[in-house]
Protein backbone atom coordinates (compact mmCIF):
# COMPACT_ATOMS: atom_id res chain seq x y z
CA UNK A 1 0.00 0.00 0.00
CA UNK A 2 0.93 3.74 0.14
CA UNK A 3 1.96 3.60 3.59
CA UNK A 4 4.73 1.24 4.58
CA UNK A 5 5.35 1.41 8.24
CA UNK A 6 8.44 -0.12 8.94
CA UNK A 7 9.18 1.89 12.15
CA UNK A 8 10.66 -0.65 14.35
CA UNK A 9 8.44 -2.43 16.68
CA UNK A 10 10.03 -2.31 19.53
CA UNK A 11 11.89 -4.93 21.60
CA UNK A 12 10.37 -7.78 20.51
CA UNK A 13 13.28 -8.47 18.10
CA UNK A 14 15.36 -10.44 19.80
CA UNK A 15 14.89 -13.45 17.06
CA UNK A 16 17.15 -11.11 14.81
CA UNK A 17 19.41 -10.76 17.42
CA UNK A 18 22.55 -9.25 15.76
CA UNK A 19 23.21 -5.91 13.57
CA UNK A 20 20.60 -3.76 14.54
CA UNK A 21 20.14 -0.72 12.20
CA UNK A 22 18.25 2.45 12.94
CA UNK A 23 15.46 2.11 10.71
CA UNK A 24 13.95 5.50 9.71
CA UNK A 25 10.00 6.04 9.53
CA UNK A 26 8.96 6.35 5.71
CA UNK A 27 5.64 7.94 7.35
CA UNK A 28 4.68 11.30 5.86
CA UNK A 29 2.38 13.53 7.13
CA UNK A 30 -0.13 13.73 4.86
CA UNK A 31 -2.90 16.50 6.45
CA UNK A 32 -1.31 19.82 4.40
CA UNK A 33 -2.16 17.82 1.32
CA UNK A 34 -5.26 16.38 2.10
CA UNK A 35 -6.02 20.58 3.10
CA UNK A 36 -4.40 21.73 -0.24
CA UNK A 37 -6.78 18.99 -2.18
CA UNK A 38 -9.60 20.37 -0.36
CA UNK A 39 -9.03 23.64 -0.78
CA UNK A 40 -8.75 23.33 -4.48
CA UNK A 41 -12.02 21.33 -4.49
CA UNK A 42 -13.94 23.98 -2.84
CA UNK A 43 -12.03 26.62 -5.19
CA UNK A 44 -13.20 24.57 -8.32
CA UNK A 45 -16.91 24.05 -7.13
CA UNK A 46 -17.43 27.64 -6.78
CA UNK A 47 -15.96 28.52 -9.57
CA UNK A 48 -17.00 26.32 -12.05
CA UNK A 49 -20.55 25.85 -13.81
CA UNK A 50 -21.49 21.77 -13.66
CA UNK A 51 -24.53 21.85 -16.17
CA UNK A 52 -24.63 23.57 -19.71
CA UNK A 53 -27.65 26.05 -19.94
CA UNK A 54 -30.65 24.96 -22.19
CA UNK A 55 -32.41 26.74 -24.86
CA UNK A 56 -35.47 26.63 -26.00
CA UNK A 57 -36.32 27.02 -30.02
CA UNK A 58 -38.42 29.75 -31.07
CA UNK A 59 -39.13 30.11 -34.58
CA UNK A 60 -40.44 33.15 -35.52
CA UNK A 61 -43.38 33.65 -38.39
CA UNK A 62 -42.63 35.85 -41.55
CA UNK A 63 -44.28 39.16 -41.72
CA UNK A 64 -47.05 38.64 -44.50
CA UNK A 65 -48.21 41.33 -45.63
CA UNK A 66 -50.96 39.68 -48.44
CA UNK A 67 -54.14 39.03 -46.54
CA UNK A 68 -54.38 35.66 -48.62
CA UNK A 69 -50.78 34.02 -47.12
CA UNK A 70 -52.10 34.39 -43.78
CA UNK A 71 -53.29 31.56 -42.35
CA UNK A 72 -56.78 31.34 -40.90
CA UNK A 73 -58.22 30.43 -37.61
CA UNK A 74 -61.12 28.70 -37.35
CA UNK A 75 -62.99 30.13 -34.26
CA UNK A 76 -64.09 26.34 -33.01
CA UNK A 77 -60.69 25.42 -32.68
CA UNK A 78 -58.56 28.66 -31.00
CA UNK A 79 -57.67 29.15 -27.47
CA UNK A 80 -56.73 32.65 -26.70
CA UNK A 81 -54.19 33.03 -23.94
CA UNK A 82 -53.34 36.36 -22.31
CA UNK A 83 -50.85 37.14 -19.92
CA UNK A 84 -51.73 40.03 -17.40
CA UNK A 85 -49.78 41.59 -14.58
CA UNK A 86 -48.16 39.33 -11.59
CA UNK A 87 -48.34 36.44 -13.38
CA UNK A 88 -51.71 36.28 -13.97
CA UNK A 89 -53.55 34.30 -16.87
CA UNK A 90 -56.62 35.07 -18.81
CA UNK A 91 -58.14 33.09 -21.05
CA UNK A 92 -60.93 32.53 -23.72
CA UNK A 93 -62.24 29.78 -26.07
CA UNK A 94 -62.42 31.37 -29.71
CA UNK A 95 -60.37 34.65 -30.58
CA UNK A 96 -63.31 36.99 -29.58
CA UNK A 97 -64.23 38.58 -33.12
CA UNK A 98 -67.78 38.83 -32.11
CA UNK A 99 -68.21 41.73 -30.08
CA UNK A 100 -71.52 40.35 -28.62
CA UNK A 101 -68.83 37.27 -26.78
CA UNK A 102 -67.96 39.99 -23.99
CA UNK A 103 -71.64 40.01 -23.02
CA UNK A 104 -71.39 36.54 -21.60
CA UNK A 105 -69.99 36.51 -18.17
CA UNK A 106 -68.61 33.78 -18.22
CA UNK A 107 -66.28 34.30 -21.12
CA UNK A 108 -63.45 36.03 -20.06
CA UNK A 109 -61.79 34.29 -17.44
CA UNK A 110 -58.77 34.25 -15.22
CA UNK A 111 -56.30 31.37 -13.84
CA UNK A 112 -52.85 31.08 -12.70
CA UNK A 113 -49.70 29.23 -13.61
CA UNK A 114 -50.16 26.81 -10.94
CA UNK A 115 -49.68 22.96 -11.71
CA UNK A 116 -53.18 21.88 -11.04
CA UNK A 117 -56.48 23.79 -11.28
CA UNK A 118 -54.23 26.42 -13.67
CA UNK A 119 -53.99 27.45 -16.91
CA UNK A 120 -52.29 23.93 -17.94
CA UNK A 121 -55.91 22.26 -17.25
CA UNK A 122 -57.55 24.47 -19.17
CA UNK A 123 -55.36 23.59 -22.54
CA UNK A 124 -55.84 19.91 -22.03
CA UNK A 125 -59.00 20.60 -21.97
CA UNK A 126 -59.50 22.29 -25.20
CA UNK A 127 -56.78 20.02 -27.28
CA UNK A 128 -59.07 17.07 -26.31
CA UNK A 129 -61.96 18.86 -27.45
CA UNK A 130 -60.80 20.13 -30.19
CA UNK A 131 -59.29 16.91 -31.49
CA UNK A 132 -63.06 15.86 -30.79
CA UNK A 133 -64.00 17.98 -34.17
CA UNK A 134 -63.14 16.83 -37.62
CA UNK A 135 -62.40 18.68 -40.51
CA UNK A 136 -63.55 18.74 -44.25
CA UNK A 137 -61.65 16.09 -44.60
CA UNK A 138 -62.94 13.92 -41.78
CA UNK A 139 -59.49 14.23 -40.10
CA UNK A 140 -59.02 15.29 -36.55
CA UNK A 141 -58.37 18.86 -35.86
CA UNK A 142 -55.82 20.97 -33.94
CA UNK A 143 -55.99 23.21 -31.41
CA UNK A 144 -54.42 26.67 -32.37
CA UNK A 145 -53.43 28.64 -28.92
CA UNK A 146 -53.19 32.41 -29.67
CA UNK A 147 -50.66 34.12 -27.09
CA UNK A 148 -51.12 37.75 -26.20
CA UNK A 149 -48.95 39.45 -24.02
CA UNK A 150 -50.00 42.33 -22.37
CA UNK A 151 -47.08 45.15 -21.72
CA UNK A 152 -47.43 44.10 -18.01
CA UNK A 153 -46.11 40.47 -18.64
CA UNK A 154 -42.70 39.87 -18.04
CA UNK A 155 -40.33 37.45 -19.38
CA UNK A 156 -40.68 34.74 -17.47
CA UNK A 157 -44.55 34.38 -18.45
CA UNK A 158 -43.83 34.25 -21.63
CA UNK A 159 -41.19 31.44 -21.17
CA UNK A 160 -43.50 29.48 -18.85
CA UNK A 161 -46.44 29.37 -21.58
CA UNK A 162 -44.06 28.49 -24.07
CA UNK A 163 -43.38 25.95 -22.08
CA UNK A 164 -47.07 25.40 -21.61
CA UNK A 165 -46.99 24.47 -25.50
CA UNK A 166 -44.33 22.36 -24.86
CA UNK A 167 -45.81 20.29 -21.94
CA UNK A 168 -48.75 19.75 -24.17
CA UNK A 169 -47.50 18.90 -27.19
CA UNK A 170 -49.68 22.07 -28.98
CA UNK A 171 -48.28 21.83 -32.48
CA UNK A 172 -49.84 25.11 -33.65
CA UNK A 173 -49.50 28.46 -31.33
CA UNK A 174 -48.80 32.14 -32.25
CA UNK A 175 -47.80 35.10 -30.52
CA UNK A 176 -49.75 38.08 -31.27
CA UNK A 177 -49.80 41.68 -30.47
CA UNK A 178 -52.61 41.81 -27.79
CA UNK A 179 -55.69 44.16 -28.28
CA UNK A 180 -57.00 47.21 -26.98
CA UNK A 181 -60.19 45.11 -26.54
CA UNK A 182 -58.59 42.32 -24.83
CA UNK A 183 -56.83 45.21 -22.71
CA UNK A 184 -60.04 46.09 -21.76
CA UNK A 185 -61.60 42.89 -20.53
CA UNK A 186 -58.30 42.28 -18.39
CA UNK A 187 -58.57 45.86 -16.96
CA UNK A 188 -62.52 45.27 -15.64
CA UNK A 189 -61.91 41.54 -14.47
CA UNK A 190 -58.53 42.97 -12.39
CA UNK A 191 -61.26 45.83 -11.10
CA UNK A 192 -63.73 43.19 -10.27
CA UNK A 193 -61.22 40.79 -8.48
CA UNK A 194 -59.77 43.82 -6.94
CA UNK A 195 -55.74 43.91 -8.65
CA UNK A 196 -53.78 43.29 -5.37
CA UNK A 197 -55.42 40.51 -4.43
CA UNK A 198 -54.20 37.18 -5.55
CA UNK A 199 -55.36 34.84 -9.06
CA UNK A 200 -58.60 34.10 -8.56
CA UNK A 201 -58.91 30.15 -8.70
CA UNK A 202 -60.23 28.83 -12.56
CA UNK A 203 -63.33 28.99 -12.94
CA UNK A 204 -64.41 25.38 -13.10
CA UNK B 1 1.23 -3.27 42.47
CA UNK B 2 1.21 -5.37 39.61
CA UNK B 3 1.18 -2.55 36.89
CA UNK B 4 -2.15 -1.95 34.57
CA UNK B 5 -0.63 -1.90 31.30
CA UNK B 6 -2.45 0.70 29.36
CA UNK B 7 -2.25 0.08 25.39
CA UNK B 8 -0.97 2.88 23.90
CA UNK B 9 -2.31 3.70 20.69
CA UNK B 10 -1.25 6.81 17.93
CA UNK B 11 -3.49 9.38 17.18
CA UNK B 12 -1.60 9.43 14.24
CA UNK B 13 -4.64 8.44 11.34
CA UNK B 14 -3.81 6.99 7.40
CA UNK B 15 -4.49 10.24 5.73
CA UNK B 16 -3.63 8.33 2.53
CA UNK B 17 -6.98 7.54 1.71
CA UNK B 18 -8.13 10.86 2.68
CA UNK B 19 -6.18 12.50 0.15
CA UNK B 20 -7.10 10.19 -2.51
CA UNK B 21 -10.43 10.81 -2.45
CA UNK B 22 -9.84 14.85 -2.28
CA UNK B 23 -7.60 14.23 -5.03
CA UNK B 24 -10.03 12.07 -7.21
CA UNK B 25 -13.10 14.69 -6.62
CA UNK B 26 -10.84 17.40 -7.50
CA UNK B 27 -9.58 15.66 -10.71
CA UNK B 28 -13.57 15.39 -11.21
CA UNK B 29 -14.71 18.71 -10.51
CA UNK B 30 -11.38 20.15 -13.21
CA UNK B 31 -12.48 17.62 -16.00
CA UNK B 32 -16.39 17.99 -15.76
CA UNK B 33 -17.06 21.70 -15.27
CA UNK B 34 -16.21 25.01 -16.98
CA UNK B 35 -15.67 28.13 -15.52
CA UNK B 36 -18.56 30.51 -15.42
CA UNK B 37 -18.57 32.98 -18.02
CA UNK B 38 -17.56 36.47 -17.09
CA UNK B 39 -20.70 38.33 -16.91
CA UNK B 40 -21.83 42.30 -16.41
CA UNK B 41 -25.29 41.76 -15.04
CA UNK B 42 -26.57 39.11 -13.36
CA UNK B 43 -29.45 37.23 -15.21
CA UNK B 44 -31.95 34.66 -13.73
CA UNK B 45 -33.27 32.86 -16.41
CA UNK B 46 -36.97 30.94 -16.43
CA UNK B 47 -36.88 27.28 -16.74
CA UNK B 48 -37.98 24.88 -19.26
CA UNK B 49 -38.81 21.89 -20.55
CA UNK B 50 -36.42 21.82 -23.35
CA UNK B 51 -32.89 19.46 -23.25
CA UNK B 52 -31.42 21.02 -25.73
CA UNK B 53 -27.90 22.26 -25.26
CA UNK B 54 -26.97 25.67 -26.23
CA UNK B 55 -24.24 24.85 -28.29
CA UNK B 56 -20.63 26.32 -27.61
CA UNK B 57 -19.47 28.37 -30.65
CA UNK B 58 -21.15 30.14 -33.09
CA UNK B 59 -23.64 32.06 -30.74
CA UNK B 60 -24.39 35.41 -30.89
CA UNK B 61 -25.58 35.85 -26.87
CA UNK B 62 -28.10 38.96 -26.09
CA UNK B 63 -27.95 39.21 -22.54
CA UNK B 64 -31.29 40.67 -21.07
CA UNK B 65 -30.92 42.08 -17.86
CA UNK B 66 -34.18 42.45 -15.62
CA UNK B 67 -34.02 46.70 -16.02
CA UNK B 68 -34.56 45.54 -19.94
CA UNK B 69 -30.42 46.67 -20.75
CA UNK B 70 -29.13 44.42 -23.44
CA UNK B 71 -25.80 43.21 -23.65
CA UNK B 72 -24.16 41.49 -27.01
CA UNK B 73 -21.42 38.97 -27.12
CA UNK B 74 -20.31 36.50 -28.94
CA UNK B 75 -17.45 33.40 -28.78
CA UNK B 76 -14.55 33.29 -30.76
CA UNK B 77 -11.68 36.00 -31.22
CA UNK B 78 -10.84 36.32 -34.28
CA UNK B 79 -14.41 37.09 -35.00
CA UNK B 80 -14.63 39.41 -32.05
CA UNK B 81 -11.97 41.39 -33.92
CA UNK B 82 -13.20 41.41 -37.26
CA UNK B 83 -16.46 42.89 -35.49
CA UNK B 84 -14.91 45.93 -33.92
CA UNK B 85 -12.78 46.50 -36.71
CA UNK B 86 -16.15 46.49 -38.93
CA UNK B 87 -17.78 49.13 -36.64
CA UNK B 88 -15.26 51.22 -35.96
CA UNK B 89 -14.80 51.94 -39.67
CA UNK B 90 -18.26 51.93 -40.19
CA UNK B 91 -19.20 54.43 -37.82
CA UNK B 92 -15.78 56.43 -37.69
CA UNK B 93 -14.96 55.56 -33.36
CA UNK B 94 -11.76 56.15 -33.93
CA UNK B 95 -10.79 53.10 -31.39
CA UNK B 96 -6.89 52.57 -30.43
CA UNK B 97 -5.61 49.02 -30.62
CA UNK B 98 -5.96 48.89 -26.68
CA UNK B 99 -9.74 49.76 -26.58
CA UNK B 100 -10.54 47.12 -29.70
CA UNK B 101 -7.88 44.84 -27.11
CA UNK B 102 -10.25 45.53 -24.75
CA UNK B 103 -13.45 44.00 -26.62
CA UNK B 104 -11.69 41.11 -27.91
CA UNK B 105 -10.68 39.65 -24.59
CA UNK B 106 -13.73 41.07 -22.96
CA UNK B 107 -16.94 39.91 -22.16
CA UNK B 108 -20.52 40.97 -23.50
CA UNK B 109 -20.85 44.92 -24.09
CA UNK B 110 -23.61 46.92 -23.54
CA UNK B 111 -23.30 50.69 -24.78
CA UNK B 112 -24.24 52.91 -27.31
CA UNK B 113 -22.14 52.55 -30.30
CA UNK B 114 -21.28 56.39 -29.87
CA UNK B 115 -20.52 55.71 -26.75
CA UNK B 116 -18.27 52.72 -27.45
CA UNK B 117 -14.83 54.14 -26.89
CA UNK B 118 -15.36 55.47 -24.05
CA UNK B 119 -17.03 52.58 -22.72
CA UNK B 120 -13.87 50.02 -24.05
CA UNK B 121 -11.38 52.54 -22.11
CA UNK B 122 -12.57 51.61 -18.84
CA UNK B 123 -12.59 48.62 -16.58
CA UNK B 124 -15.61 46.64 -15.90
CA UNK B 125 -16.41 48.77 -12.66
CA UNK B 126 -15.37 52.20 -13.97
CA UNK B 127 -18.09 51.76 -16.30
CA UNK B 128 -20.68 50.95 -13.96
CA UNK B 129 -19.85 54.09 -11.92
CA UNK B 130 -19.57 56.06 -14.85
CA UNK B 131 -22.98 55.01 -16.23
CA UNK B 132 -21.90 53.87 -19.41
CA UNK B 133 -23.47 50.31 -19.41
CA UNK B 134 -27.17 51.34 -20.21
CA UNK B 135 -27.40 48.81 -22.69
CA UNK B 136 -27.46 48.58 -26.27
CA UNK B 137 -30.63 50.68 -27.05
CA UNK B 138 -33.76 48.22 -29.06
CA UNK B 139 -35.81 50.46 -30.37
CA UNK B 140 -36.64 50.61 -33.96
CA UNK B 141 -35.33 54.45 -33.88
CA UNK B 142 -31.48 53.97 -34.17
CA UNK B 143 -31.82 50.36 -34.81
CA UNK B 144 -28.46 50.14 -33.09
CA UNK B 145 -29.32 46.45 -31.77
CA UNK B 146 -30.09 45.44 -35.80
CA UNK B 147 -26.56 46.89 -36.48
CA UNK B 148 -24.73 44.61 -33.95
CA UNK B 149 -26.76 41.51 -35.57
CA UNK B 150 -25.88 42.42 -38.85
CA UNK B 151 -21.98 43.35 -37.86
CA UNK B 152 -21.91 40.03 -35.98
CA UNK B 153 -23.40 37.88 -38.89
CA UNK B 154 -20.87 39.55 -40.96
CA UNK B 155 -18.00 38.66 -38.50
CA UNK B 156 -19.04 34.95 -38.36
CA UNK B 157 -17.38 34.35 -41.98
CA UNK B 158 -18.21 31.26 -44.00
CA UNK B 159 -20.39 29.48 -41.54
CA UNK B 160 -23.52 32.16 -41.08
CA UNK B 161 -26.13 29.13 -41.47
CA UNK B 162 -24.58 27.48 -38.35
CA UNK B 163 -25.24 31.01 -35.90
CA UNK B 164 -27.33 30.56 -33.32
CA UNK B 165 -29.20 33.48 -32.15
CA UNK B 166 -29.71 33.36 -28.25
CA UNK B 167 -31.43 35.55 -26.07
CA UNK B 168 -30.69 35.33 -22.56
CA UNK B 169 -33.70 37.30 -20.64
CA UNK B 170 -34.21 37.78 -16.98
CA UNK B 171 -37.46 36.29 -15.48
CA UNK B 172 -38.76 39.91 -14.55
CA UNK B 173 -37.66 41.35 -17.78
CA UNK B 174 -41.15 43.18 -18.89
CA UNK B 175 -42.62 41.51 -21.80
CA UNK B 176 -42.65 44.68 -24.19
CA UNK B 177 -38.66 44.83 -23.85
CA UNK B 178 -38.54 40.99 -25.43
CA UNK B 179 -41.11 42.06 -28.10
CA UNK B 180 -38.78 44.66 -29.27
CA UNK B 181 -36.00 42.62 -29.52
CA UNK B 182 -38.18 39.70 -31.31
CA UNK B 183 -39.17 42.36 -33.84
CA UNK B 184 -35.61 43.48 -34.57
CA UNK B 185 -34.88 39.97 -35.37
CA UNK B 186 -37.82 39.61 -37.41
CA UNK B 187 -37.12 42.48 -39.40
CA UNK B 188 -33.69 41.42 -39.91
CA UNK B 189 -35.68 38.12 -41.75
CA UNK B 190 -33.94 35.77 -38.51
CA UNK B 191 -36.79 33.94 -37.68
CA UNK B 192 -35.23 30.81 -35.49
CA UNK B 193 -34.01 31.84 -32.08
CA UNK B 194 -32.86 30.42 -28.92
CA UNK B 195 -34.40 31.34 -25.48
CA UNK B 196 -31.77 30.17 -22.66
CA UNK B 197 -33.46 28.46 -20.44
CA UNK B 198 -32.19 26.21 -17.19
CA UNK B 199 -34.04 22.35 -17.45
CA UNK B 200 -37.05 22.07 -15.23
CA UNK B 201 -38.66 18.39 -14.86
CA UNK B 202 -41.79 17.74 -17.32
CA UNK B 203 -45.01 18.00 -14.75
CA UNK B 204 -46.12 14.57 -14.22
CA UNK B 205 -49.33 13.08 -16.32
CA UNK B 206 -48.92 15.51 -18.76
CA UNK B 207 -48.06 14.62 -22.52
CA UNK B 208 -44.46 15.69 -22.53
CA UNK B 209 -44.22 13.54 -19.28
CA UNK B 210 -45.47 10.25 -20.79
CA UNK B 211 -43.69 10.72 -23.71
CA UNK B 212 -40.52 10.67 -21.38
CA UNK B 213 -41.75 8.09 -19.62
CA UNK B 214 -42.07 5.95 -22.63
CA UNK B 215 -39.50 6.92 -25.11
CA UNK B 216 -36.37 6.74 -22.18
CA UNK B 217 -33.79 9.04 -24.28
CA UNK B 218 -35.96 10.37 -26.57
CA UNK B 219 -36.97 14.23 -26.67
Amino acid sequence: MAEMDTSSSGGKGKKHGGTKSKKQSTRVDMTPMVDLGFLLITFFMLTTTMSKPKTMDLIMPKDTENEKDQNKVKESTALTILLGKDNRVYYYEGLAQDPNASANPDFFKATSFANTGGIRDEIIKKRDEVARLRNAKGEPEDVVVIIKADDQANYKNFVDILDEMAINRIQRYATVDISDQDKKWIQSTEAANGVSSTPTPPAK
Amino acid sequence: MPKVKMPRKSTNIDMTAMCDVAFLLLTFFMLATKFKPDEPVTVVTPSSINTTLLPDSDVLLFTVDKDGRVFFSMDGQPKRRKLIEDLNTQYKLGLDEKEMRNFVVGASVGAQIKDLKQYLSLSEEQRKTAGLDKGIPTDSANGELGAWIDYGNAAQGTNLNKVKYCIKADNQTPYPKIKEILDTFKKKKIQKLNLVTNLEEAPKGTAAWEEQQAGGKKK
